[in-house]
């Protein structure tokens, strides 16, 4: 054993302490967002939606709002809220930002709330979907939706369209568990009946076993709540079974038949009706634009996390006009609540009680437009509020 | 009962997809004594190449699909040569930690080429549906995986046990120091196991797109049932293997069917008691190392 | 003062004194808790992570038995602080994270009898296994720990009713380090024990270990539980840091990083756990703040890298640096540092 050998912890630990020492250091007269997203992981395809589309914005309407200087400091969290706490901790304490924003899944976003209340720093809710999430602080403000908005609604569309017996498959986490509990509430209350329920386990690379036993429960549709990404796999497989044939309608919210995958579904996905706040068919001008200003930018189509991160950056630009760039947090908040505008997916606002998102509800049904496969609006609900609060 | 069939068939078909996926880690863990944790990764080089020539090319399916087979087996042969061979005499512990690192490098490169959303390969009409055979469902596409698989499987045996190849790939594992002696090349059979089993791999990967969804995490996500296949099979024979991948996906699609809540805990637990009753897997030698 | 040759104690007293680098080490680091109060929280992390990847060095490098589901014993001990304290059980931070490190020791005194038979890739898989299966478990039973939510609205007492944990994770860190500091002790006391010895040369050679009268399979039950009750600390540190605690404390991911950690910084001299969780946290960190999205890929180039080169020479070149400095100081000409070679 030599000196030489025992040496090295302590030479390493010089070696940290140069890196440890290297500090962002950044000029103070503009506004921050710490933006955090699952940029890495299985989540990656959020991140990376919301990422672009904020990015989209700021081309489009500049980085300065009220005479400060837009900034906004990407943090990759790979979904796990440890790091989302973490993140969130310091670039409140260190980067001083006046919003945090992002949120890729629901225990990220709720990581992160108590320091949004501690530290008065608005906490802008991008993707994450969960009814509690914006009770668990007076500064979450979200702009995605909420699973109850779209899974009542295609419950109430069900019951009315014929639809008596319906088999379930969620994914078995909390949205999961929330879309299916909204939409059993909702269906079974309008007389229709669930003839069988599974939930299947979120990492999950096979659906034939699921599959098989909603075939044999031989219901008129079957309610499907997978997260964005596994739906194109569940489509095929579907359409592989032979489920389509057998005329068991595909139903749901439309996480299942999110923009960006629809079109490599494949026909099996033709037909299969969703409740859902977005989609890239929506036809006004507004949206005909930002699909236009996307795929121009990102070579594929936008999904609705990519609006709800687009209306996220809007928000907050919003409510820095109005404050007249003063970040203060409950000024910021003050001025969020209430707020109304026209985004691409249809006029929205956010509820000034619950700083939820109110939105339109869209029935739409997957139909081949010039070519490709769209989610065709056919029926709108108007201004609907989350329902799993509203009750409580 | 012609659920049952409907669910042994498509147990059948996962099965022979893990074990096309996880046979070539099969042969480089237990014959070259390599743990090669980015198996996954020339199985998801394999998935891309198919479907960007399907996709992008408008190549019909199954002419990629041999491509898949030989861009994977390329890709293999240029690691081995340049990265893995210096590694083979390496601890275990230094082979997890190298190839460990290849699987991040595979899974942010794949990021920036293709992006992060899951990706489809366009089949052909002849695979889409189901047939009925006596009122068992059986799907067209997971028919085509058991008889691709099937005689893959059947070939690797003969090729192995009947081969003059594969006496020398046996010869050059048992005693590599020997069998250099007796004339055999021993880099080179090992070059070319290696880029067969990547080839393989890659060739699993083109048809898992369909059924386990190809993305880049893939390499990740299933390292461990590639993990659970080549140990609860043993390493020393590619049979041992093949009757653990069937075990497996029987059991994980029919504990998924009939008892859906405890889905996840069947794989586990009956990977925890093969290994603790049979510690070298079920078909395993001696330990291998 | 000689001692007779065949004193084995004595031999292991000269091993086992504190050498000035040692002390260096320490004094660094709590001296970067001092210097740098705006990276409390990475420094906890890394803290939670160095005391984790010790409680594997215990077994992987003292006894042998690689494991790649350590995550288990973390993930317990996480969820353990955190019912207790959510429950109001037991809020008392210190006395919580004790009685979570002995829920952890607990479980891994039972599965120790499954970990001790057969080879590495067994050991491997059912370590492995194991933890998956937690993992299910913890799904399946959502309403005790919240399932895919995490477990929400954890609160913690002041620490000995005396120090509350603050946004800026100054008590955090304050407390991880003293935990780590004093784990560290009782570890390097128990390797440097007879015991200690008695697991190296089950390493070595259990056969030959067993033909000396060591009782093979007690020793390792033994050193498994210890090193269970290390990693529930570690998890119920992780806990009470970050007042949350989620499922993926039972991840895959997080028993694999631990591995790569820990063969980073080198097994089987306690500080290679340290070390490899400061170098890889710093690695990641440094390469996620440059690019979010593709910092994977220079992790992994990085990982390539020191295996093709080989730590000892990659060690001599990055030492080669501070310790010129230091031969400076010292006035010693012969300082060749050799990083974790000496780890046999």
């Amino acid at each position: 054993m030599s000196i030489g050998k025992m040496l090295s912890p302590a030479a390493i630990g010089v070696a940290v302490a140069g890196l440890l020492a290297i500090t962002p250091v950044r000029a103070q007269e503009s506004v921050k967002i710490g933006l955090i997203l699952p940029m890495t992981g299985g989540q990656a395809s959020t991140g990376k939606q919301i990422d672009n589309a904020i990015k989209l914005y700021m081309q489009q309407n500049g980085d300065t709002v009220a005479g400060k200087k837009i900034e906004v400091i990407l943090k990759d969290d790979g979904a796990l809220p440890d790091n989302t706490k973490r993140l969130a901790q310091e670039l409140i304490v260190n980067d001083k930002v006046s919003f945090i924003a992002g949120f890729g899944v629901t225990p990220a976003a709720l990581a992160a709330a108590p320091l949004a209340t501690q530290g008065k720093i608005p906490e802008i809710v991008m993707a994450a979907g969960t009814s509690i999430i914006t009770e668990r602080s007076p500064y979450i403000v979200r702009t995605s939706f909420t699973l109850a908005q779209s899974s009542t609604i295609i419950g109430d569309w069900a019951v009315k369209n014929g639809i008596k017996k319906v088999a379930t498959l969620t994914s078995d986490y909390a949205p999961g568990n929330d879309a299916l509990a909204s939409f059993k509430e909702h269906f079974t209350a309008g007389g229709g009946e669930i003839v069988e329920e599974v939930k299947v386990p979120l990492a999950n690379p096979d659906f034939a076993p699921f599959l098989q036993r909603m075939k044999d429960a031989k219901p008129d549709a079957m309610f499907v709540f997978v997260p964005a990404g596994q739906g194109g796999n569940f489509m095929k497989q579907y359409a592989e079974r032979g489920l389509d044939k057998s005329g068991i309608k595909v139903i749901g919210p439309g996480d299942v038949m999110d923009d960006d995958l629809l079109n490599g579904m494949g026909d099996a996905a033709l037909g299969a009706v969703t409740a859902h706040i977005y989609s890239a068919a929506h036809p006004s001008q507004i949206n005909k634009d930002f699909v236009a200003a996307y795929k121009k930018a990102y070579g594929s189509r936008p999904g609705f996390m990519a609006v709800s991160g687009y209306d996220g950056i809007h928000l907050i630009y919003e409510a820095l006009k109005k404050t007249g760039g003063k970040t203060d947090g409950d000024a910021l908040i003050e001025a969020m609540k209430g707020m109304k505008w026209e985004s691409p997916r249809g006029p929205i606002s956010i509820d000034p009680e619950t700083r939820d998102i109110v939105q339109n509800v869209y029935i739409r049904k997957v139909e081949k437009v010039a070519g490709e496969l769209y989610n065709v609006e056919f029926q709108t609900f108007e201004a609907v509020k989350d329902s799993g609060k509203t009750k409580k | 009962m012609t659920a049952f069939f409907t669910i042994l068939f498509d147990g059948v078909a996962y099965g022979m997809l893990l074990f096309v996926l996880a046979c070539g880690l099969a042969v480089t863990l237990g014959l070259m004594n390599f743990v090669n944790l980015a198996h996954g990764a020339f199985a998801m080089a394999g998935g891309y190449v198919c479907a960007v020539l399907v996709n992008q090319s408008g190549w019909p399916f199954f002419a990629a699909l041999p491509l898949a087979f030989v861009a994977s087996a390329l890709i293999g042969v240029v690691f081995e040569r340049a990265l893995y061979r210096h590694l083979y005499s390496r601890s275990h512990l230094d082979q997890v930690l190298f190839s460990i690192g290849l699987v991040f490098m595979s899974v942010a490169a794949v990021d920036y080429i293709m992006g992060s959303s899951r990706i489809f390969i366009k089949l052909p009409a002849v695979l889409e549906g189901q047939i009925d055979f006596f009122g068992v469902g059986i799907g067209r596409y997971r028919l085509m995986i058991i008889v691709i698989c099937g005689l893959l499987t059947a070939g690797l045996q003969l090729v192995l046990a009947r081969t003059r190849f594969g006496s020398r790939l046996r010869a050059a594992v048992d005693d590599p120091r020997a069998a250099s002696g007796l004339g055999i090349n021993v880099p080179q059979v090992f070059a070319f196991t290696f880029a067969f089993g990547c080839g393989l791999a890659g060739l699993g990967g083109a048809l898992s797109a369909e059924i386990l969804g190809l993305d880049p995490y893939f390499p990740l996500k299933f390292m461990i049932y590639f993990l659970i296949v080549v140990t609860v099979g043993g390493s020393s024979s590619i049979t041992g293997p093949f009757l653990a991948a069937l075990l497996l996906g029987i059991s994980d699609v029919a504990g998924k069917y009939y008892v859906p809540k405890m889905g996840p805990f069947v794989i586990y637990t009956i990977m925890i008691v093969i290994l603790i009753w049979r510690p070298n897997g079920l078909f395993g030698r001696s330990a291998s190392r | 003062m000689k001692k007779p040759a065949y004193n084995v104690g004595f031999h292991a007293r000269q091993q086992a004194r504190w050498r000035w680098s040692e002390i260096a080490f320490w004094l660094l680091v709590f001296g970067c808790a001092l210097v740098f109060p705006s990276r409390y929280l990475i420094m906890t992390e890394i803290v939670r992570l160095a005391l984790f990847a010790l409680s594997l060095d215990l077994i992987l490098g003292y006894a042998g038995i690689v494991s790649l589901g350590h995550a288990a014993f973390f993930g317990v001990g996480a969820y353990g602080a955190g019912l207790l304290a959510v429950h109001g059980i037991l809020t008392e931070p210190i006395v919580a994270l004790v009685a979570a490190g002995l829920v952890a020791a607990v479980l891994g005194f039972l599965t120790s009898f499954l970990v001790i038979r057969g080879a590495d890739l067994t050991r491997l898989m059912v370590t492995l296994g194991i933890a998956l299966l937690l993992e299910a478990l913890a799904e399946r039973f959502s309403n005790i720990t919240g399932g895919t939510d995490g477990l929400q609205g954890i609160e913690m007492q002041p620490i000995l009713g005396l120090f509350a944990f603050d946004m800026f994770g100054k008590t955090g860190l304050f407390y991880s380090l003293a935990v780590l500091f004093v784990l560290f002790l009782l570890a390097r006391r128990i390797v440097y024990s007879p015991f200690g010895l008695s697991l190296r040369a089950i390493r070595n050679n259990p056969l030959r270990a067993s033909a000396i009268g060591i009782p093979v399979n007690r020793r390792l039950i033994a050193i498994y539980t210890i090193a269970a009750f290390y990693a529930g600390v570690a998890g119920a540190l992780f806990t009470q840091t970050t007042a949350l605690a989620s499922l993926d404390v039972f991840a895959f991911e997080r028993s694999a990083d631990l591995m790569l950690v820990l063969v980073i910084g080198g097994t089987g001299y306690l500080y290679g756990g340290l070390i490899g969780a400061v170098v890889f946290r710093m690695l990641q960190e440094v390469f996620s703040s440059i690019t979010p999205q593709y910092w994977q890929f220079w992790i992994g180039l990085v990982l390539v890298v020191i295996v093709l080169v080989g730590r000892p020479r990659l060690h001599r070149w990055v030492l080669w640096g501070p310790n010129l400095l230091i031969a400076q100081f010292s006035g010693r000409k012969a300082v060749a540092a050799v990083g974790e070679s000496d780890a046999p």
